[in-house]
């Protein structure tokens, strides 16, 4: 799923200042699953920006909503409820709902109220790490399952840098190198060979490195 | 100028209170506890949202703190632990909005009445007492 992170207070403060009414919108998807924009997480930051702005001295109105998600346009229809309530919307969803209110609602003021971090799991609880980097061209059936492109510093694609110590990364003892994993679990799956096999030159325009992508299904266009 | 005197709401777990209300809280009144504090009694400490406790505030609460028990003795197991870390949450999310984080606390006590459940309430409204109005009430300024 989609990780995210909420900014700090003060910046999101910072990015309201102008406003008298707030629609605070949560998402029921990734955010909601993270702790991060879902319906608890918006009754929090309601209280703290009221708490706020009353120690301001100029008080404000949170109007709380949630939407099932904020990535798909009827969803985003759904807005249309709190119309004429509020001077802007401040997303608790990822940056995709935020683009997505951008793009269907020209009118409408809209804020990013948390930081949208990675693609990422639950490792345990309260602690996220990052797993896949999206870049269009999956090659995991070449390395056991785990991914170099997110979990590598360098997203190397042949093998361990000169940096791997003790099965560690270069850039944090703390993180793992993830082709010392990649190698042990090739190796504990009888796919040690795997390791030899040379990966060409990637081209990384799937990866977005040519410009914003699209997936397009003819199938399900009617 | 008259003393000011402290809004602290106190929230303790049913079993840290439970003798406190006993006696329609005759005890609790002979026994020092303050009078502006007041008690909001909870099933689990692990049950309070870290929405319920910033409500507090909303409401007015100049302090508030959050009665547990001991750490490794909570009837729920891990209750105290969790409500624990939700104060903390609340005090860090203070600091963010440059109010003092000490207005809020947590306690971990042993269960019944005794006289530590008494000291900590006196404890929060010395210390509120001097840290003085809450800056979100918007009379600071
Ligand atoms: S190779 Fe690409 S698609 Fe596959 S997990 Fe890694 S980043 Fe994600
Ligand atoms: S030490 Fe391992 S994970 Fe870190 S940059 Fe080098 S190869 Fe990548």
């Amino acid at each position: 799923m989609i990780i995210a992170e909420r900014k700090p207070i003060g910046e999101i403060l910072d990015m309201i200042r102008d406003c008298d009414r707030v629609l605070l919108l949560g998402c029921r998807g990734c955010v909601t699953v993270c702790s991060a924009g879902g319906e608890r997480e918006v009754e929090i930051l309601a209280s703290l920006l009221k708490l706020g702005r009353k120690k301001e001295g100029r008080p404000v109105e949170i109007v709380e909503g949630t939407l099932v998600r904020q990535c798909d346009r009827e969803y985003i229809a759904g807005l249309a409820q709190w119309d004429g309530q509020y001077d802007a919307v401040l997303s608790m969803a990822c940056g995709v709902g935020v683009n997505f209110i951008a793009n269907l609602r020209p009118a409408t003021v809209v804020f990013p109220a948390v930081n949208t971090s990675f693609f990422g799991g639950s490792a345990t609880q309260g602690v996220w790490t990052e797993q896949c980097a999206g870049c269009g061209n999956c090659i995991l059936h070449l390395t056991g399952g785990l991914c170099p492109v997110a979990r590598c510093a360098k997203s190397l694609m042949n093998g361990p840098c000169g940096g791997s110590q003790n099965a560690r990364c270069e850039i944090n003892p703390n993180v793992d190198c993830v082709w010392q994993l990649i190698h042990d679990r090739l190796g504990r799956i009888n796919r040690a060979e795997q390791m030899l096999q040379i990966a060409p030159i990637r081209d990384w325009q799937s990866a977005g490195h040519g410009g914003p992508r699209q997936v397009v299904r003819d199938d399900l266009i009617v | 100028m008259s003393e000011f005197i402290p809004d602290i709401k106190a929230f303790c777990c049913h079993y840290t209170s439970q003798q406190t209300c006993a006696d329609n809280g005759e005890n609790l009144q002979k026994s020092g506890f303050p009078g502006n504090v007041s008690l909001h009694r909870v099933p689990c400490t692990g049950k309070l949202q870290v929405s319920t406790l910033l409500k507090a505030f909303e409401e007015g609460a100049d302090g508030v703190y959050v009665v547990g028990c001991p750490v490794n003795k909570c009837h729920n197991v891990k209750g105290s632990q969790r409500a624990a870390k939700r104060v903390a949450a609340v005090q860090k999310a203070l600091g963010e909005l440059a109010v003092e984080p000490e207005r809020i606390r947590m306690y971990h006590l042993e269960r019944g009445f005794h006289p530590e459940f008494v000291a900590a309430a006196q404890e929060m409204d010395k210390l509120v007492k001097a840290l003085g109005p809450c800056p979100f009430k918007g009379e600071a300024q």
